[in-house]
């Protein structure tokens, strides 16, 4: 009990600080003054302006439009190379991790401007196709970084139980594996849309054509000082979320089923 | 099994070749060329780049990247094991809950982020009006290395904590059964069953944090003040304000090489413990 | 869980196309613009989109480097840009930029002789200013005695962890040029060699090195003293009466912003259309009220509001203006002052 306790506390502290920096942008979305430094009272106004502000609205559009895609694509060919790259020998495995750690190591502002060097090599017009693509290949190593510890800790045996058991291996890979290793492919979806959502430095090199996104946006106004409209934008994205989790909560709770699904095996 | 699978890399193997391979091909091009032949016509090699890394300045700006980079891994690892070894333990139906709710801060964006540590941390920050109510003096909490890593580790947690989950959840339980059954105490069946088992994830985990952060420049921007050089803001600054890609792709070689080289390292420990999870 | 994911991927899916409804191509002109972030009022561009029945790309950069880097590769082709003296020269200079046929602006008239024909664009060829400003030392009238004039408050023991300079190499070693009466364009290693040895000197009473925050430290009594263009200085002092903002006697930095068409711009003519219509006295003064810069415009200066018009940082002094210099495209002597401010700040 008491050690149930101390976990309940920890985490709390945890989330405290997880959530301290995002309280403190919530509250400067209702300053009615344009800098952080000085409260000017409450105000609804930047709520009002942000649905007039064309710009954000669009940035808003392609950074989920990207992210999502990104993260979808990447999560996809992560977790196939993930699965390819386990059952390599020892040797070509190295290279293959020592090469995709290769985007990881980088600084973005290197990742960015040789690609889009390369883009332009290939005269490829620069907009939402070329950042889409940028998105994808800085995403991919993180969705294998998040698939391959489920994989070294599952039971090696298990899908050669299922062929063993007449399954065709691409049967197995579905039945087997995926469902096995899923938690890792949440993780690695997560991580991968997250990055996408906050990349600055490689989006701004490979995009064009008026496409932007929420972080060029923010950046591009730092030097006058980012308005509490983004402020704004983030509370409502906020909320967004956390009702969705809620009403998933909700609905998983009554049906319960994921009881059954993390029984082990 | 193994062999046929191998088959599902051939994707990436391509795509690597071409937006990681190929890219990084140039970096290194430039690394050994000179500056202002950027025609291919009157190129000219040279390894002047390299060499002017080895100046004590710029090998001071390295290592105290790395260090920089290495204490904030630390604190993440600590402070996020328990994390994930929590979330791994709560009931079923709350658990992805609780892993949205903690990537959820990260989808905000990082510069807001971090203007929001420097409110909290300034000389007239939340911090200092609470310390100040309380009849307290000031403290310096903005502008110095443990602004940076406070700020690295807020970044980073979650890249720590959500693959060190996943080695965690779903782990046969009745091999921790067996565990107790054999008579090991629960800090025994942590430290020789669980923690084994979830290495992979903290691997990765290392991995995911230590990488970025030796890099990252925003952060050490914003929160440190920029008191110092780190090798983030030295090539940023290189690539962009200075115009030398020549000297940056140098930099960003070498920092490819010594990171590549300690990771490689590492990954001999994971291989080895990987062998003795194979026992079960 | 399965459901979950699903769940999720639905309702993306939906608000993605519902978001793919609204921006849509059109066979309309279109004129790709690149600025600074939050550096015109949008409302313009609506209202020039509607009249003229043009189609407007604007896309923003952060920083002048940011866009040289991504012009100077060809990425994308942009009708016009508006950007910073130093960098404009440079681009000059590599013959990316074309002539203004300024028979097409006839508003230029209103433009500031004192700000045509500067150093960036010699013969006039080239480009409209746009807006401009000084490099000088905001500070708190509360904390600091007296009224400060000189370079030196930058230096005074007395206000030691409550200076804030800015990581900005061309901005700081200037002051410190500056300081010692050498020009902030040299390429005199010595001279750079003593700025070095000031900055050093300095660098245990700074509190940070900062940029884009300086604003927002200052309004929220964070700092005593910094080193800002004269542009964030008035936003600032708009929000909090106790800050003054003056330029050293010694002299300092003066820059203008200006509009320029690419060499490989499609719509030269529409371009000038557009600077001929931020140009107009109405447009600009809109314009000012928005970006609290000082105007380059002779007829909207004269109704701009009233505590613009008298805030030294705004609407300086003639003397001052005389007294300031524009920093130049150094070309590749910009390594010197490279390699001296990451000795200043690796110390």
């Amino acid at each position: 009990m008491v050690k149930k306790n101390i976990h309940r506390i920890y985490m709390f502290l945890v989330f405290i600080f997880l959530y301290a920096p995002i309280a403190v942008l919530v509250i400067y979305s209702f300053n009615d003054s344009t800098s952080r430094g000085n409260w000017g009272g409450f105000t609804f106004k930047w709520y009002i302006e942000l649905f007039q502000d064309r710009d954000i609205k669009s940035a808003l559009y392609y950074t989920v439009l990207v992210a999502f895609f990104a993260a979808s694509i990447s999560t996809i060919i992560g977790t196939l190379s993930a699965i390819g790259l386990y059952n390599l020998k020892k040797g070509p495995r190295a290279i293959f991790m020592n090469l995709n750690y290769l985007p990881v190591v980088n600084p973005d502002i290197v990742t960015g401007l040789s690609l889009m060097i390369l883009y332009l090599s290939v005269n490829m017009k620069l907009g939402f196709l070329s950042m889409l693509l940028s998105h994808i290949t800085f995403d991919i190593p993180y969705v294998i970084l998040a698939v391959l510890p489920k994989l070294k800790s599952m039971n090696k045996h298990l899908a050669e139980a299922a062929l063993d058991l007449g399954a065709t291996p691409s049967y197995a890979l579905r039945k087997v594996i995926i469902p096995e290793i899923m938690p890792g492919i949440i993780t690695g979806f997560l991580i991968a849309f997250t990055l996408s959502i906050d990349d600055f430095v490689i989006s701004f090199f490979t995009t064009g054509s008026g496409v932007t996104n929420l972080s060029i946006v923010i950046y591009s106004m730092a030097r006058r000082g980012v308005k509490p409209t983004i402020n704004a934008l983030s509370t409502l994205m906020l909320l967004a979320v956390l009702i969705l989790l809620f009403l998933i909560n909700k609905k998983s709770s009554l049906t319960n089923r994921d009881n059954k699904f993390d029984g082990g095996y | 099994m193994g062999n046929k699978q191998k088959y599902l890399t051939y994707p990436y193997i391509v795509w690597m070749f071409i937006f990681i391979l190929l890219p990084v091909a140039l970096v290194f091009l430039y690394s050994i060329t000179e500056k202002e032949s950027n025609t291919i016509k009157t190129i000219s090699f040279t390894l002047e780049n390299y060499r002017l890394f080895f100046d004590p300045l710029y090998i001071g700006v390295i290592l105290r990247s790395l260090y920089l980079a290495l204490i904030s891994t630390l604190f993440c690892l600590i402070l996020g094991y328990p994390v994930a070894y929590f979330i791994s333990k709560a009931s079923p139906s709350y658990r992805n809950t609780i892993l949205m709710l903690f990537i959820l801060p990260m989808w905000m964006n990082m510069l807001l982020r971090t203007y929001a540590w420097m409110t909290i941390l300034g000389n007239n920050g939340l911090i200092n009006t609470f310390i100040s109510w309380m009849g307290l003096p000031k403290l310096n909490l903005l502008y110095n290395n443990a602004a940076i890593i406070i700020g690295m580790v807020y970044n980073f947690l979650p890249f720590m904590v959500l693959p060190i989950y996943t080695s965690l959840s779903k782990m046969d339980k009745r091999i921790i059964e067996a565990s107790y059954d054999l008579g090991a105490d629960s800090k025994t069946t942590f430290r020789k069953v669980i923690l084994p088992l979830s290495m992979p994830g903290v691997i990765s985990g290392i991995i995911m944090v230590f990488m970025p952060a030796v890099s990252s420049f925003v952060i050490p921007r914003l929160l440190g003040g920029n008191k110092q050089a780190y090798i983030g803001t030295l090539i940023e600054k290189l690539f962009l304000v200075t115009g030398n890609w020549n000297f940056g792709s140098a930099i960003a070689i070498i920092m490819m090489l010594i990171i590549l080289v300690s990771m490689s390292v590492m990954n001999k420990f994971d291989i080895d413990k990987e062998g003795s999870a194979n026992l079960w | 869980m399965k459901k979950n994911v699903l769940l999720i991927i639905t309702i993306l899916m939906v608000l993605i196309i519902l978001g793919g409804c609204s921006p849509q191509q059109s066979e309309k002109v279109v004129l790709n613009i690149f600025n600074y972030g939050e550096y015109i009022d949008t409302d313009l561009i609506d209202e020039f989109e509607s009249k003229f029945d043009v189609s407007i790309n604007y896309e923003i950069y952060p920083t002048p480097e940011d866009m040289y880097t991504k012009v100077k590769s060809g990425a994308t082709s942009y009708d016009l840009i508006i950007s910073s003296d130093y960098m404009i020269e440079r681009l000059i200079n590599e013959g990316m930029v074309q002539e203004i046929n300024y028979d097409n602006i006839p508003n230029y008239q209103y433009i500031d002789d004192n700000f045509k024909k500067q150093p960036y664009d010699s013969e006039g060829k080239y480009t409209v200013p746009y807006f401009w400003g000084t490099l000088g030392v905001i500070y708190n009238t509360e904390i600091v005695e007296g009224t400060p004039d000189s370079w030196d408050l930058l230096w005074d023991e007395k206000y030691a962890g409550q200076i804030l300079m800015m990581d900005s190499q061309r901005d700081s070693l200037g002051a410190a040029l500056k300081k010692l009466g050498y020009s902030l364009n040299t390429v005199n290693p010595d001279e750079l060699e003593e700025a070095k040895q000031l900055l050093i000197q300095q660098k245990p009473m700074v509190m940070a090195y900062v940029v884009d925050e300086v604003r927002d430290m200052m309004i929220g009594d964070e700092a005593a003293i910094a080193l800002l263009w004269s542009g964030e200085a008035v936003a600032a002092m708009g929000e909090n009466e106790k800050l003054n903002y003056y330029v050293p006697v010694e002299g300092s930095n003066i820059w203008v912003d200006a509009m320029f068409i690419p060499s490989d711009a499609k719509n030269k003519e529409v371009a000038e259309k557009f600077i001929n219509f931020l140009c107009e006295k109405e447009n600009t003064l809109r314009n000012i009220d928005y970006v609290w810069y000082s105007t380059v415009h002779t007829e909207a200066i004269k109704e701009v509001e009233e505590f613009l018009f008298d805030n030294p940082g705004f609407n300086p002094s003639q003397e001052t203006i005389n007294n300031t210099e524009m920093f130049r495209d150094l070309g590749t002597n910009i390594n010197l002052y490279d390699k001296v401010w990451t000795e200043v700040l690796s110390d």
